[in-house]
């Protein structure tokens, strides 16, 4: 009966421990938690789900932002869906939906994508927008179709705003998958929710793995970002 | 450019319904449904003691429904007999709850004996004495040993269970949770996040049962019956004090524990001898005399008014007290 076996505050080293060895916990009966393979699978996890909503925020937002960069109108739709969309309760959007289309992995992501598809629109939008004028007018001027317009000479510029958008979209998604646990997919917030099965050290493991998870994403955006830089926007103006 | 265009008004139509899909979402109910609540046990009024007033009680509570309701019950109560209350309803679980009473963030909170047990005591669930009196003094006694105290327990006791619809509780003949041996392995069972580990949740099931089920979800507390509804859950976990079950009980019910794997616990008022000691005799007197009033058939009601009437914790407290007599 010795009370309260789990460590009253986390340590970096404890924290460490959780997420290589298994650890006891004093309410599951015997079993461990944690270690290595489960953080695996969390992450893998919370690497799908983050991705997929991504990928569903693109597919949403890219499109009516570039085109409407391009005709240079609607605005006010473009920035303000922009900052409505950073006042929506994800918990409340879950369960709203919950009632709609269940639990699951589709729910999970749409309620993420709505907190991609903001940053993604703005920028996709403020992109293109801030295009100097006299490119595309020569760009017209030579014949170009307006969809090459875009694509050629509108798209390569607007590629370092379009991709802060992308990166800022990345970071809002991958931290708040760990919401995920409370609609059916379990990934690394389940060390963070539930801090009776994994003790604190778990909750600080958790938070360590997503802030991992987070800059790995970044760093790889940003590589990502610098090969499709066009070589004339990487050289020091002179 | 044609195929653009299209492609881009596509697009901006599914953008337009999602917004507007949100904007129903963001507009929760927030209807002022008065239904009187005849309910409720006796006993006297609670006295207000000027004493009191010098001393100032933060009342604690974890965050879902039934924790909420009793600690505003509790918090008002002691209001009633003079204190200055404070009120930190939306702790997260027990384990940061009982921290926050050691560090003197809160005074007290309410807490399942059987959890206490269970969660910081390291009993198994059928360690756990069915006695509530029994129960009570055990938790106090190893309460005690950690610097804490615990007052005597509330007269209704909540218990988790395994709920279906009674639907499909007729076409599997399902009365215990024994029933679901040869069924389980086709039948999916949602509870919340921590109940996959927990001894006294889905690894007890596992152990104690040896119940194998196709596929455990985790889900948001709040969503327990959604599931059910949604026909997603084949069984989901529940509370005993859960108001639909009396509301709706033609829709759903839960399946005996004939093995004991859901213990059942009444509420203790959890908090350290320092509080007792500043606050006086009144403290305990009146956290033990507001409670007297609460059966399961009147928790159900007070759940029932929050969940599914959706009126505000603090207004249903607030007419329990007065209806029951502790308040006028």
């Amino acid at each position: 009966m010795s009370a309260l076996p789990q460590p009253l505050f986390a340590s970096i080293q404890g924290a460490f421990e959780f997420i290589i060895t298994p650890q006891s916990s004093n309410v599951t009966g015997g079993r461990t938690v944690g270690g290595i393979d489960q953080v695996i699978e969390l992450t893998l996890t919370q690497l799908e789900v983050t991705l997929l909503a991504l990928a569903l925020s693109l597919l949403v937002a890219l499109p009516v932002g570039l085109y409407l960069g391009h005709r240079g109108t609607g605005e006010l739709l473009a920035i303000g869906i922009g900052n409505a969309g950073r006042a929506i309760p994800e918990l409340a959007l879950i369960a709203f939906m919950a009632a709609a289309i269940g639990v699951g992995l589709l729910n999970v992501t749409i309620a993420l994508a709505v907190l991609g598809i903001p940053p993604i629109l703005t920028n996709a939008f403020v992109g293109i927008r801030q295009v100097d004028r006299s490119s595309v007018d020569a760009a017209r001027g030579i014949g170009m179709s307006e969809f090459e317009i875009l694509r050629k000479v509108e798209l390569p510029l607007a590629v370092p705003t379009l991709m802060t958008g992308v990166r800022t979209a990345t970071i809002n998604i991958v931290a708040t998958a760990t919401i995920a646990p409370l609609a059916g997919v379990l990934t690394l917030g389940d060390f963070i929710i539930n801090e009776n099965v994994y003790g604190e050290n778990g909750v600080l493991a958790g938070a360590i793995l997503v802030a991992l998870l987070a800059l790995t994403l970044e760093l790889a955006l940003a590589g990502l970002q610098r090969l499709l830089t066009s070589r004339g926007l990487k050289l020091k103006p002179a | 450019m044609r195929t653009t265009s299209k492609r881009a008004r596509a697009a901006i139509a599914v953008l337009l319904a999602l917004f507007l899909s949100l904007g129903v979402a963001a507009c929760g109910s927030d209807d002022d449904d008065t239904t009187g609540n005849d309910e409720g046990g006796g006993g006297g009024a609670i006295v207000s003691n000027p004493d009191n007033g010098k001393v100032t009680l933060t009342v604690g509570s974890k965050n879902f429904t039934e924790q909420i309701v009793l600690g505003e019950v509790y918090a008002q109560a002691l209001e009633a007999a003079g204190y200055k209350v404070k009120k930190d309803l939306n702790l997260g679980s027990e384990t940061v709850a009982l921290k926050n009473v050691k560090a003197g963030q809160i005074s007290g909170y309410p807490e399942y004996v059987s959890t206490a047990l269970t969660s910081f005591f390291e009993a198994e669930p059928e360690e756990v004495p069915a006695d509530a009196t029994e129960a009570y003094e055990e938790a106090k006694a190893d309460f005690e040993k950690e610097d804490l105290t615990a007052f005597p327990p509330t007269p209704f006791a909540s218990a988790n269970a395994v709920g279906t619809l009674k639907k499909t509780a007729e076409e599997r003949d399902l009365k215990t949770v024994s029933d679901l041996e040869g069924q389980s392995e086709e039948m999916t069972l949602y509870g919340s996040p921590e109940c996959r580990q927990r001894i006294d949740c889905l690894a007890g099931l596992e152990e104690l049962y040896g119940l194998k089920f196709k596929k455990f979800v985790p889900v948001d507390i709040g969503l327990r019956y959604t599931v059910l509804d949604k026909g997603q859950a084949d069984l989901s976990i529940l509370f005993t004090t859960d108001p639909q079950l009396s509301a709706q009980a033609d829709k759903y019910v839960i399946l005996e524990d004939d093995k004991e794997v859901f213990p059942a616990g009444n509420v203790i008022w959890v908090t350290t001898p320092e509080v007792v000691e500043e606050a006086g005799p009144d403290y305990e007197k009146t956290i033990v005399q507001v409670q007297e009033g609460l059966t399961l058939k009147v928790m159900q009601e007070l759940g029932a008014r929050v969940e599914l009437e959706k009126e505000p914790a603090a207004k249903v407290a607030a007419e329990y007290l007065e209806s029951a007599g502790y308040t006028g």
